[in-house]
């Protein structure tokens, strides 16, 4: 469950002055669905969900994510928390098994416990070809799998990604859709970011669509399609936008 | 403060730093290998220059003195130079250094010397050529013997003793320990500079590979998205950039003291006896308590190069922060090596500067415990004060996002 409340983070940028990266955002994503945010770059998708993973404070405003308020128990919260996105690198010179081990030790899990949790991740995921070589030494495919033992190896219950198909070929973005709908299957409440149409077509439950930091419309895609009287979610989204998109953004 | 979670990154950097050949190579590699084969190589280099230039028969040109057949008869006696013969352009020879030292006879000088009135003889010589500077003092000294040789005559044809010009004798005595000597201060001061540079060396990409680097790599997101608090990440890589920095220098320290005894034994089976060479060696006790001193400053070290090096985006940028940061700490590390400057109460508190200077004192097995107290305890003041920021500075959005 992840409750935002008024989240707002402002930036203070030399020459342009006040940046409202986001402004005022309040939504809720329940266990067992998929969240998404979609939004053009610049939009506030990456700062949101960094407020919601507390890697950022907001500057006003506050998030409740499994109970636990992210500007009072960050700690806490990112213990509930797995967190992708395409930023999120893996240290070249671990191992596949060591970068995966490190983060359960970080998340407070006991050595029998670690041992037993990624022998079963990586059995699940068919990752034991690859367990002892050096993550710089890793296809993408590989990379996207550690990456994914890595946020699941602590079983928590909230998954934030943040465009985390950016780059990648359809086969390896493929998997990581199959892996967004698992974790919904699981029961797990899922939140991810994109910019891209049809992902969110396939995956989401709610829709909340964003623009110059602030949540403009939300909902499950028949309800927005109602609210526009449009089909196409490309068509809803430009519609929804167009009036707050200034040129200086799209640059 | 939770010592898992610090020792897990800590654990966790360390078998990184282990598989990185670059801190291998600095922190391992350079103070065993490369450093003692620098000292001790540019070390037998020198001497076996200087050795060589004493054995060498400088020529030496003697302007006139065709009418004073006896002090040039003594100059050609005199062992070990060469007397070149007289040509007009003389004083250009030297300037070329193609004639290291000419002596210029004025006219008359015997005859002079016999009518007991007064004459300068001139030594030209290229000062600061050690070939000229050697052949001038050897040239310096014939003449010194000669004049001798004219005072005793003069005295004996007066039947005087020659005792009369020496009523008595003054004789320096030098009491001081072999290993405090002067040669030994600047050797202590040596060490001291050497351990100080690097400790910060050794510490130096380590600290940039962790922060900025880990920025530039993109795992910076990826680590600040697990439970762990920024203070005991912080904490974790600290540890490592000190391990890191200590060994370095601790490693120069044994390597240095191997090599320098190797070189000293080998001396002392080939060379003459009587040498002057330096009294250079360090005893245990004396490395070990240099080593202690440096923990407070590997500390400094540590978490200055981790505060500059966070705020960098990539591992060059955090470079060009970090290479003025080395010049700041050379210089009072040399200041430390010059004849005269010695630890005061005042000096006692500039960093770096105080630990360099205590350092040489260590060294040479002098012991101002007063001193060791202050150097210590403000050294680690200046440490927390440093970690304390790079903690700070470590916590702040602007800096972990700088775009």
């Amino acid at each position: 469950m992840i409750e935002a409340r008024s989240l707002s983070k402002r930036f203070h940028d030399k020459k342009r002055g006040e940046i409202r990266a986001v402004d005022n955002v309040s939504f809720v994503a329940r266990p067992g669905q998929i969240y998404g945010l979609l939004g053009a770059n610049g939009a506030g998708k990456t700062t949101t969900l960094r407020m919601l993973a507390t890697i950022l404070e907001p500057t006003d405003g506050t998030a409740i994510v499994q109970g636990f308020d992210v500007v009072e128990s960050p700690e806490k919260v990112r213990a509930s928390v797995g967190f992708l996105s395409t930023a999120t690198a893996l240290y070249p010179r671990l191992t596949s098994q060591e970068m995966v081990e490190y983060f359960g030790r970080l998340n407070g899990l006991d050595e029998p416990t670690l041992k037993k949790r990624v022998d079963e991740i990586f059995d699940r995921l068919d990752m034991n070809s690859f367990r002892d070589r050096r993550c710089d030494k890793l296809s993408t495919g590989m990379k996207q799998k550690t990456s994914i033992a890595r946020t699941l190896v602590h079983d928590p219950p909230v998954m934030i990604f943040d465009e985390p198909t950016l780059g990648l070929d359809i086969m390896t973005a493929r998997s990581i859709i199959s892996f967004i709908r698992e974790c919904r299957d699981r029961g797990k409440t899922v939140i991810f970011s994109t910019h891209v149409m049809s992902e969110v077509e396939k995956l989401c439950d709610v829709i909340g669509i964003i623009q110059g930091g602030k949540l403009l419309a939300e909902g499950s895609l028949s309800q927005l399609r109602a609210q526009c009287g449009e089909e196409d979610l490309e068509e809803i989204f430009v519609k929804l936008v167009a009036p707050h998109y200034t040129s200086s953004e799209a640059v | 403060m939770s010592l898992r979670n610090i020792g897990i990154v800590y654990r966790k950097e360390l078998t990184e730093a282990l598989r990185d050949r670059r801190t291998v190579i600095t922190s391992v590699v350079v103070p065993l290998v490369l450093f003692p084969l620098l000292s001790v190589g540019f070390g037998a280099m020198i001497s076996n220059i200087v050795n060589k230039t004493k054995e060498q028969t400088p020529k030496v040109m003697i302007i006139g003195g065709e009418d004073s057949p006896g002090v040039v008869r003594s100059l050609r006696a005199t062992p070990k130079i060469e007397i070149a013969p007289a040509t007009p352009d003389w004083k250009n020879l030297v300037v070329e250094k193609e004639v290291p030292a000419v002596v210029e006879i004025p006219a008359g000088f015997d005859k002079s010397v016999a009518d007991q009135k007064e004459l300068a003889v001139n030594i030209y010589n290229y000062s600061g050529d050690l070939k000229s500077e050697i052949a001038a003092g050897k040239v310096d000294t014939a003449l010194k013997a000669y004049r001798d040789s004219v005072v005793k005559d003069r005295l004996e044809a007066r039947s005087m003793p020659v005792a009369i010009l020496t009523p008595f004798e003054v004789k320096q005595h030098n009491v001081a320990p072999p290993e405090k000597s002067g040669a030994a201060l600047f050797f202590g001061g040596f060490i001291a500079y050497i351990v100080v540079f690097l400790c910060l060396n050794g510490g130096m990409h380590p600290a940039i590979d962790l922060t900025a680097g880990e920025k530039e790599r993109g795992t910076m997101e990826t680590i600040l998205s697990s439970p762990i608090s920024r203070a005991h990440l912080v904490f974790g890589k600290f540890l490592l950039v000190l391990t890191t920095a200590l060994a370095t220098a601790a490693l120069s320290v044994i390597s240095m003291g191997i090599s320098f005894a190797l070189a000293a034994s080998f001396r002392a089976t080939t060379a003459q006896a009587g040498d002057e060479g330096m009294n250079m060696h360090i005893g245990l006790g004396a490395a070990l308590s240099v080593f202690i001193m440096a923990i407070p400053l590997a500390v400094l070290f540590s978490s200055v190069l981790l505060m500059i090096a966070s705020f960098a985006k990539s591992y060059k940028e955090a470079q060009s922060y970090v290479v003025p940061l080395i010049f700041i700490v050379i210089i009072p590390a040399i200041a430390a090596m010059l004849p005269g400057v010695d630890l005061n109460a005042k000096l006692a508190l500039v960093p770096i500067l105080n630990v360099s200077l205590l350092c040489k004192e260590l060294v040479i097995g002098t012991y101002h415990w007063n001193f060791i107290v202050i150097i210590f305890t403000s050294t680690c003041a200046y440490a927390a004060v440093a970690l304390f920021l790079a903690v700070k500075m470590f916590q702040r959005e602007s800096v972990l996002f700088r775009s």
